[in-house]
């Protein structure tokens, strides 16, 4: 069977509140022959079709060692995320992928990882953060810059808080707007790069987040050194069909689904921050 | 390309081509006249076909006229290209059936399709159609829907000798003459038609009519012909590093005067027949057992079409034009190795209130940054 349309079933495995509005669904196809066929790189996507309400592109955070589950976290945002977050466990839904290109994890080896997310659960570089911190040994300094709006969009605090205490690692949380709890910084995400230290020549630096974010983010580390083919970025455009026919992904000349959603920065300069595209 | 002899084919045994296609099992489409314009249709005999109809075509106007010509071809085309024929514009993609347990099955429904044949296939259209090829048939992922279709496709070009006033293709090097793409190609004069096969499927074809060799006079008279259609036309597209030029206007003011005009309706991207964005949604039956998975033509003059979490990226009618004109005549080189422009003129023709693209880009294109 030939056609990049046609979903695989899958059923939900397991499924984790995160938060009021984020849940992890653990996933696995139902047909044991897709199953061990099916492989994917860190920062790739699926599309997952929920019968009858429609399919959306949702990143894979699963260790892709892991053969078994493939995890997503969704956040319910409108009406397919809404209806996805209510699944139990031995619902069936549909998957088809994994799409796009993912993190530069073969360039990190050896360096010193900058992880920069913004947002809800940016799930995109959690795959990465999980990736990296089970290979720890690969890689130099590990720099994890969290930044939220407000300090109760936080989920995962505790996990942060493991991964803060590993050797050579450093986590730096910021709420835009802090709460009674809140330990950590209080600004924008930018300001967690200004308490960073950061090897400029060493680093390879990945973020995910809103455009906004990513705009100041880019325009600090290179103003510190960072070369721009160090600088990867995470972008998210409307997708409809995930393999490069729908047009609805555009980013200049870039078809996201296909080029990216991973990006080094000079591929996109052109465009990057350019209000419309 | 070396073109093979011309045969001579008089109006009269047109209806002869029409039934050795048929014997072949080809289902014939061509120009018909419906609801005031020249769009593919059924054709079961060849009176169905545009005799003595001309087409008067403008910015934002589009108007039919009898005139006195023997010829079946003396129009330029019409709203609908070849890319309806293989990019349906709505269609079902599969279907999924979900049982007592919650269990879901997935069918895909590829199109049954019959060999058609298309008569009066135009340059520009060929042009166009080997750029839906590319998108849908080279890339990573080959599209079966479109695929079915197209294999299907035999297509007859006729050689264009009646321009309209929004025609470009001399332009866009792609018209008006047919240099490619074509199974059989046949210039029209008054007396018939000149005809030559351009493929093994279409030489099999014009074996069976067994018609008369043409000589080099009538060739150098049809040709030549075509030449005046090429030097009828008045636009042009600016040619020089058109791509590097919007790339770096994109704060151009003329995209703000553009919006002042543009509806945002989407018809330029509904004619054009390159475009190839579409939607997909799901629409399930009432029984709430089975849901079909469609797809239909979209458009980056929609707000939907840029959403993203809320946040939809093109919200001004300016930035939507400028998303249009930055790819169709930018981006497209870097997708697809040209231009995604073949100078149809559609976009002019069928656009409300008469949007040239060839004005706009020539403004752009033009005007020197402040
Ligand atoms: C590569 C990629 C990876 C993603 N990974 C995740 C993830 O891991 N977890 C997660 O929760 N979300 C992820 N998203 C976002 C997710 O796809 C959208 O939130 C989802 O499509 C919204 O669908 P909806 O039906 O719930 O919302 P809708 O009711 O359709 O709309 C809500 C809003 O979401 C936006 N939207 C609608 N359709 C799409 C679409 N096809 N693509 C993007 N935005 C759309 C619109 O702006 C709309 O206003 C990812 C998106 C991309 C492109
Ligand atoms: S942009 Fe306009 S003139 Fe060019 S191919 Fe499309 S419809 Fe025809
Ligand atoms: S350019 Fe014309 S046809 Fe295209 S969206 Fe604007 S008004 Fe509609």
């Amino acid at each position: 069977m030939n056609n990049p349309y046609l979903p695989w079933e899958a059923e939900v495995v397991e499924r984790v509140q995160e938060s009021a509005s984020i849940v992890t669904l653990r996933i696995r196809f139902t047909d044991p022959a897709i199953r061990r066929r099916y492989r994917f790189d860190v920062g790739q996507f699926n599309m997952v079709y929920l019968y009858g309400v429609g399919e959306i592109p949702v990143s894979i955070v699963s260790d892709p060692q892991d053969e078994q589950l493939l995890d997503h976290i969704v956040r319910a945002i409108g009406r397919v995320t809404r209806a996805l977050v209510t699944l139990k466990q031995g619902d069936r839904l549909g998957i088809r992928g994994p799409y796009g290109r993912g993190w530069p994890l073969h360039e990190a080896v050896g360096k010193d990882v900058v992880l920069i997310t913004g947002g809800l659960g940016c799930a995109p570089v959690m795959s990465v953060i999980n990736f990296i911190v089970k290979r720890r040994e690969h890689f130099g300094k590990l720099t994890i810059l969290q930044g939220v709006k407000h300090a109760n969009d936080l989920i995962w605090r505790t996990q942060y808080e493991r991964w803060a205490m590993l050797p050579n690692t450093q986590v730096l949380l910021a709420a835009d707007v802090a709460g009674p709890q809140w330990q950590y910084l209080v600004g924008k995400a930018t300001i967690l790069l200004d308490r960073a230290v950061l090897d400029a020549t060493n680093s390879i630096a990945m973020m995910c987040g809103p455009e906004i974010m990513m705009q100041a983010c880019v325009t600090e580390l290179l103003q510190r050194g960072f070369n721009p083919e160090s600088l990867w970025l995470s972008m998210e455009r409307n997708m409809q069909c995930a393999v490069k026919h729908c047009g609805h992904c555009q980013y200049g000349p870039h078809f996201v689904c296909q080029n990216g959603p991973v990006f080094q920065y000079p591929e996109i300069d052109e465009l990057f921050g350019h209000k419309g595209f | 390309m070396t073109r093979g002899t011309l045969l001579n084919l008089p109006h009269a045994a047109l209806g002869s081509l029409l039934a050795v296609l048929r014997q072949q099992g080809y289902n014939c489409i061509g120009p018909v006249v419906r609801d005031g314009a020249i769009v593919y249709r059924r054709v079961h005999h060849v009176s169905d076909l545009p005799y003595g109809w001309h087409d008067e075509q403008m910015p934002g106007t589009y108007r039919l006229e009898r005139s006195n010509s023997p010829r079946a071809f003396s129009w330029a085309v019409g709203p609908e290209a070849l890319k309806p024929l293989n990019f349906a514009s709505g269609e079902t993609l599969w279907r999924a059936e979900r049982n007592h347990e919650g269990q879901i099955q997935f069918e895909e429904t590829l199109p049954a399709a019959q060999p058609t044949a298309v008569i009066g296939v135009r340059a520009c259209d060929l042009a166009a159609l080997q750029l839906q090829d590319q998108h849908f048939l080279d890339g990573p992922y080959r599209d079966p829907y479109y695929a079915a279709r197209r294999e299907q496709l035999f297509l007859v070009a006729v050689h264009c000798t009646h321009p309209a006033d929004t025609c470009f293709c001399a332009s866009t090097g792609d018209g008006p003459q047919a240099e490619y793409g074509f199974d059989i190609e046949m210039y029209e004069s008054e007396a018939g038609f000149l005809v030559a096969p351009g493929s093994a499927a279409g030489e099999a074809i014009v074996g069976e009519l067994q018609l008369s060799k043409s000589n080099d006079s009538q060739r150098a008279i049809a040709e030549e012909e075509v030449r005046q259609a090429a030097r009828k036309q008045t636009r042009t597209l600016p040619s020089q590093n058109l791509r590097d030029k919007l790339l770096a206007s994109l704060d151009h003011p003329h995209w703000q005067e553009v919006a002042k005009r543009c509806l945002s309706c989407g018809n330029c991207s509904s004619v054009c027949p390159t475009c190839f964005c579409h939607t997909e949604h799901d629409n399930p039956a009432l029984d709430g057992r089975t849901t079909e998975h469609v797809r239909e033509w979209s458009s980056c003059f929609t707000a939907e079409h840029g959403d993203i979490s809320g946040k939809p990226i093109r919200v001004q009618t300016h930035l939507r034009y400028r998303q249009w004109l930055t790819h169709k005549l930018g981006s497209w080189h870097d997708q697809y190795g040209r231009s995604g422009c073949v100078g149809c003129g559609r976009c002019i023709t069928w656009c409300p209130v008469g949007i040239d693209i060839t004005k706009e880009a020539a403004a752009i294109y033009e005007a020197q940054l402040s």
